[in-house]
């Protein structure tokens, strides 16, 4: 059961990306350049997204276990350290040049078009760069 | 590039849709569904388990986004040489520092602040901010994104 509920997990989260028009650069830059004709569209999205998101968490927080696997990997650091921040801010910078972060830049490899095959094949270059860099000094885990 | 206006109960759909399944992952497997995250997991990094699911997740992803776009296609900018250079930089910088900073918009923004995360809520600020001012000087120094 856990892999059937994981791929539909994730085609939910794609459908979720072109519905709301997130899988498009230019969407997403119309929201992050504040210099004319905002898009609030994105803000709309994060309020869509965490009102279920949120509602998970309190449910599993009072469950304890999830309902498919054995126990919990919820990300436990709650230190507010510089690789944190600088990691946050390296990726704004990206995110503010070509408008697509992780999510996607997955999605868009669907469109088979050059833009997308080239930021994925370079985010995923940079992903495992990160791997090399800071090979087995404990996880930087999840947020 | 023209953009289309779009209603707002698109987005706001297409979040509580983006949202039910971080939030169905979460109570299904225990896990959070940050892209970034699952994506260094589907390439085997941080090695704590669920790789398949990872793998799954993102398979899932794109193919369900690959066929929403046949009928409701994205158009994407055409690339010159420079804007290739730009994206390369641009992808380097995502996959780079959403690891180093251990979130992207769906880890720290969807699921993070989802839990109230302390650390969610600091990388959100910083990722939004310089996303912002990024995205604005761009436009301003060159009338049109790169």
């Amino acid at each position: 059961m856990i892999r059937p509920a994981a791929f539909l997990c994730g085609a939910l989260f794609g459908l979720g990306l072109v519905v709301s028009d997130m899988a498009n650069p230019a969407r997403v830059l119309a929201f992050l350049d504040v210099s004319d004709a905002w898009d609030p569209s994105l803000a709309l999205v994060m309020l869509g997204a965490l009102i279920p998101s949120g509602a998970a968490y309190l449910w599993i927080r009072a469950r304890g276990t999830p309902l498919l696997a054995a126990s919990l990997h919820i990300p436990t650091l709650r230190i507010i350290d510089r690789r944190l921040v600088i990691g946050a801010a390296i990726f704004g910078l990206g995110w503010g040049l070509a408008g697509v972060c992780p999510g996607p830049a997955i999605a868009l490899l669907g469109t088979g078009q050059p833009f997308a095959i080239i930021f994925a094949t370079a985010m995923i270059a940079g992903v495992l760069l990160h791997g090399l860099i800071h090979r087995p000094t404990t996880t930087t885990g999840q947020p | 590039m023209t953009l289309s206006h779009l209603a707002w109960y698109w987005p706001l759909a297409g979040g509580a849709m983006i949202g039910t399944a971080a939030g169905a992952y979460l109570l299904l497997l225990g896990r959070v569904a940050g892209i970034s995250g699952l994506l260094a997991r589907t390439l085997g990094m941080p090695g704590d388990g669920g790789r398949s699911s990872a793998a799954l997740f993102l398979a899932g992803l794109a193919l369900a986004s690959g066929l929403a776009m046949v009928a409701r296609p994205i158009p994407l900018p055409a690339l010159s040489a420079n804007g290739a250079v730009v994206l390369v930089i641009a992808g380097l910088l995502v996959g780079y520092g959403t690891r180093l900073g251990a979130g992207c918009t769906s880890g720290h923004g969807v699921c993070g602040l989802g839990r109230a995360s302390p650390r969610s809520v600091v990388a959100t600020c910083v990722f939004m901010l310089v996303g912002m001012a990024t995205a604005t000087l761009v436009q301003i120094a060159t009338g049109g994104p790169a």
